[in-house]
């Protein structure tokens, strides 16, 4: 074993954390400021240390200090890529909470710096249960986020966001109880290599999806999503769309696909139907949205079909496109809440209908928040685009019909996320004191900046995103072979026809052969 | 015969019935001046039985149990585990206690006496294997309740509370009683071993009358539904130190009372009381989570909490199998700081005057003013609705895997959702102590003996109780195993 650099990863925020809660406002915001970028830092090296191709889960801990249950640690390439999303994504929600964020400033940066001990805990923990306690912990602290620093409706959404999301996850720790009863272990490895009876599975699939189909979220249980970011702060509202969503789709490519891989195949009409009636039905919804937080919220339950989606493919482009889907759409939709959050700053509103024209008195901001709509859309050369295209181009394999209507979600998405530029940036300045707003601060363009380069990286070459997980998609693709369902298209192999379609005939003498040699 | 080993082994309650008969007489010849120095000789004499408890449930030679005074009495790892924690948690609550007696000038030596014969009545009910015993200790541990509830003499509901207590507790005795004589009338035997051969052999309609109207009582007396009408009355006009005592110590006693009754004489029939079980363990998760939503006073809410707990712990016993036995230990366990814990809280809420404040208003914006007591209230909140990594989830975690292991996954599965309705209500307690702005006055200050109880419970109830997981799991484990070895 050698150096712990996954739990030293989980000990400086939460160190942080407890620090925070005993310093001042203005001391606590730079020690989560240092936490974070030591944890940034710390994520770096992890990436560099990853033996790409090497054994699946490196970088393994393992210390039996509790009951029934054991502190084991390790990655693979899936998890590495989630956590390197979480840790740059932090540093920039503290400063997106520097100023906005004036009462009780410790507390908030110990629930943050404790959100993100246990968002990298999930994607960290080799133990089924440690994964279970890590994914529960995590609605205390956006709880109380949501709760004390929301906005006016915060009482409603908090309290949506946790019963909901809990009711989802306690029949997952039942199936639990009976996968460890069964398989006799808890370490998540082993389980996903166990093979579960076909009957058991489908019960088994059935709560684990009724967590993460939540978590997700997915439609019809998505309702809670857009209460919960309309009224978080800024920075909530970005880990809530760039990690807390992940943690479902972690959950399905971890948990359901490799360890029920029957029952998964059994249920790929329901999760492809719900996915074709989300990315349709939220984006209608989004188009008719007057608050640029619940627009962004229903844009993110529409990306995540496209994402569920891709999973349930069975195929490698499926699963490859939907981890480059959530790696962008953590980017890209965090990255529009922090646009969002930048006017509601200087405006305190969220309504669509109080700006108008900033690109006239903002033209830097106007170009940021340009660039995310369009990454949103999916424009090429950006995150947006690869994943749409790799993890639709998995669909398609599966079934042409549900690919088709995906697809026309992205062009819907296209429709919503424009006429929201168009009406938030374009036209006449017709509010005064919107026009007056000041472009943006140095803090803004070191928020901005980072991301950006992030996206344009990851739409220019994913490689650099893909190759730590291609080992581990591959082996989930094999895994799944069996049971992978059958594509509605059916190309038939058939025979080759015995000549070009553009052939003559046997006008010419002589056989086509010898007229070859001759010439 | 052997009086030796006899004496030896209930050392504990010994010394606390000499300890009680003693200071009685100091009372009784000093008057109140005295009140507090009896308190200290109290907890003192509960530490020395703590102490000796736990050295016979530690000793490997008595790993296996043994018996005294000739069958009716057994010390075992199950009784001393449950004992260790009936007199710690009666330790917790003498230390809260004179300070809410002291305010209104009425605190008396009576108090400790009380509690130290309740704790002797207690050790009795968990250790008894006759049904003879049984009985002397779950009176002599009653009685002392129904003068504890009313101990606010001059406070009408506190009366009300005693009276209430007295007249639905006894009425609960009676059933249990005429439940034992038809136990009695078909086994022939009061003890419980020669009940258990006879049963296992021929179990006719009447006796299992008499199993029925056994397990009722016992119901009662743990305020498990549907004989759970009293709970919040008696706990909301009891002094809020002695609604702390009824819902940690005399419930130990109780559910382990019930679970030595169920596996021991009755555990050949597990199918016929199984159900019964069952079905209160569900409608007390149930009622117990919807009966706190519409309430305002915090005693109130606690008292649902309590019936709610019961539930869980009960599903342990449902399992009627030795993991889940040790669960509900375990449980048990964690229930016991963690209640203990937020009566503490309760007790530090107090108006600059000294009044005691105990509704949801008083504790609007808690955390602006008492930050650290909110924290701690936080703690043990999301413990109480089992929310991970909060101490509170460790409990609900054994008793459901046990659930599962035993088959029950349908039981398991109802259990947990409604789970989600009790975090409905905890989680008031938080949005009105965080999210809410503050109102009124409150005192500001707290004696250290109250911050230690609610520091020391609410660091137990913290993710670094995990670590002791491990022990308690062990002990657990080797305690409900004497249960099962004498069966």
């Amino acid at each position: 074993m050698g150096f712990p650099i996954l739990s030293l990863m989980l000990l400086v925020p939460l160190v942080a954390s407890i620090a925070c809660l005993f310093l001042d406002g203005k001391t606590a915001r730079m020690v989560a400021l240092l936490a974070t970028l030591i944890d940034l830092v710390l994520g770096i090296v992890l990436w560099a240390n990853y033996d790409i191709g090497g054994a699946q889960w490196q970088f393994t801990e393992r210390a039996d200090i509790f009951a029934g249950f054991s502190y084991a640690l390790g990655i693979d390439g899936i998890a590495l890529m989630l956590i390197m999303l979480s840790v740059f994504l932090m540093p920039v929600c503290i400063l997106a909470s520097w100023d906005s964020i004036d009462r009780r400033v410790g507390e908030y940066m110990a629930a943050f710096l404790l959100m993100e001990v246990l968002m990298l805990g999930v994607f960290m923990a080799q133990d089924l249960f440690l994964f279970y306690i890590f994914f529960e912990a995590g609605l205390i602290p956006m709880y109380l986020i949501i709760g004390i620093w929301g906005g006016d409706n915060r009482i409603y959404a908090s309290y949506k966001f946790f019963l909901y999301t809990l009711l989802g996850s306690v029949l997952m720790l039942i199936a639990m109880f009976w996968m460890v009863n069964a398989a006799g272990t808890t370490d998540i490895p082993t389980l996903m290599q166990y093979d579960f009876p076909p009957q058991a599975q489908t019960w088994l699939w059935l709560a684990f999806f009724a967590s993460f189909a939540v978590k997700m979220p997915m439609w019809p249980v998505h309702t809670w999503l857009p209460d919960a970011h309309v009224q978080a702060p800024t920075a909530g509202s970005v880990i809530l769309a760039g990690v807390l969503l992940k943690l479902g789709g972690y959950g399905f490519i971890r948990f359901s696909l490799p360890m029920f891989p029957e029952a998964s195949a059994q249920f790929v009409w329901l999760v492809l139907g719900l996915s074709m009636v989300a990315v349709i039905y939220t984006s209608l919804i989004a188009l008719v949205q007057s608050d640029m937080k619940k627009l962004i919220a229903y844009s993110s339950v529409a990306h995540m079909a496209i994402v569920t989606g891709g999973l349930f493919a069975f195929n490698v482009q499926g699963l490859e496109g939907a981890m480059i889907m959530m790696l962008s759409h953590g980017l890209v939709s965090g990255a529009l809440f922090l646009c969002v959050g930048v006017i509601y700053d200087r405006l305190h509103t969220r309504e669509i209908d109080r700006y108008g024209g900033l690109a006239i008195n903002m033209p830097r901001y106007a170009l940021f928040f340009l660039f995310f709509t369009m990454a949103s859309i999916g424009l090429p050369g950006t995150s947006g685009f690869v994943a749409e295209f790799v993890s639709l181009a998995g669909v398609y394999q599966v079934s042409t019909w549900a690919t088709l209507v995906l697809t026309t979600g992205i062009i819907l998405g296209a429709a919503y996320m424009l006429y929201l530029y168009r009406r938030v940036a374009f036209g006449v300045q017709k509010n005064e004191d919107a026009a007056r707003m000041p472009d943006l601060t140095a803090r803004e363009w070191i928020m901005l900046v980072p991301i950006t380069a992030a996206v344009l990286w990851m739409g220019i070459y994913p490689e650099s995103f893909m190759a730590p997980m291609r080992q581990d998609i591959a082996a989930l693709d094999a895994r799944l072979a069996r049971s992978a369902p059958e594509g509605d298209s059916r190309p038939q192999v058939g025979t080759p026809a015995a000549h070009a379609a553009n052939f003559v005939g046997g006008d010419h003498a002589g056989s086509p052969a010898g007229e070859g040699e001759a010439h | 015969m052997d009086y030796a080993a006899s004496f030896y082994f209930t050392g504990a309650e010994i010394a606390l019935s000499l300890a009680g008969l003693v200071l009685l007489l100091v009372v009784a010849w000093t008057g109140e001046r005295t009140a507090r120095a009896v308190t200290i000789a109290a907890v003192a004499a509960l530490f020395g039985a703590a102490f000796w408890a736990g050295h016979l449930l530690l000793d490997q030679s008595f790993a296996l149990g043994a018996d005294a005074f000739g069958g009716l009495y057994r010390m075992d790892g199950f009784a001393n585990f449950a004992k260790l924690l009936i007199y710690l948690a009666t330790i917790a609550v003498l230390i809260v206690t004179p300070r809410f007696f002291d305010a209104r000038g009425q605190y008396r030596g009576e108090y400790p006496i009380l509690m130290l014969f309740n704790a002797v009545g207690m050790s009795m009910m968990v250790s008894a294997v006759d049904l003879m015993t049984l009985y002397i200790g779950l009176e002599l541990s009653s009685l002392s309740s129904y003068v504890l509830a009313s101990f606010l003499r001059n406070d009408m509901r506190s009366s009300e509370a005693g009276l209430k207590y007295f007249i639905l507790g006894a009425l609960a005795s009676g059933i249990i009683l005429y439940g034992m004589s038809l136990v009695y009338g078909f086994a022939g035997s009061t003890q419980y071993e020669r009940i258990r051969l006879v049963f296992a052999e021929d179990f006719p309609t009447g006796a299992l009358f008499g199993v029925v109207f056994v397990l009722a009582g016992l119901a009662f007396k743990i305020a498990a539904v549907p004989f759970h009408m009293w709970t919040p009355d008696v706990y909301e006009g009891a002094p809020t130190p002695v609604t702390a005592f009824f819902a940690s110590a005399p419930k130990v006693a109780a559910v382990a009372m019930l679970m030595r009754m169920a596996l021991d004489p009755f555990g050949s029939q597990s199918d016929a009381w199984q159900q019964i079980v069952i079905f209160a363990a569900l409608a007390s998760i149930v009622v117990g989570a919807l009966g706190a939503i519409g309430q305002n006073n915090l005693k109130r809410v606690l008292a649902y909490s309590s019936i709610n707990n019961v539930g869980f712990i009960l599903i342990g016993l449902a399992t009627a199998t030795p993991a889940g036995a040790s669960a509900t230990l375990v449980y048990l366990a964690i229930y016991v700081p963690m209640t203990i814990g937020s009566f503490t809280a309760l007790l530090m809420l107090r108006a600059p005057t000294g009044e005691p404040l105990e509704t949801f208003d008083d504790i609007r914006g808690l955390s602006t003013r008492r930050p650290v007591l909110a924290l701690c209230v936080l703690v043990l909140m999301f413990s109480l609705a089992g929310i991970p990594p909060l101490f509170g989830f460790w409990g609900k975690f054994v008793v459901f895997q046990a659930a599962v292991q035993a088959d029950l996954v349908a039981l398991a599965a109802i259990g947990i959702a409604a789970s989600v309705i009790g975090a409905f209500y905890y989680l008031k307690f938080i949005k009105v102590m965080f999210f809410d702005e503050p109102e009124g006055q409150l005192e500001t200050s707290s004696p250290v003996s109250h911050w230690a109880v609610l520091v020391i419970s609410a660091v137990l109830m913290s993710p670094l109780g995990y670590l002791l997981t491990p022990m308690l799991g062990d002990v657990a484990d080797q305690a409900a195993g004497s249960l099962f070895f004498a069966i």
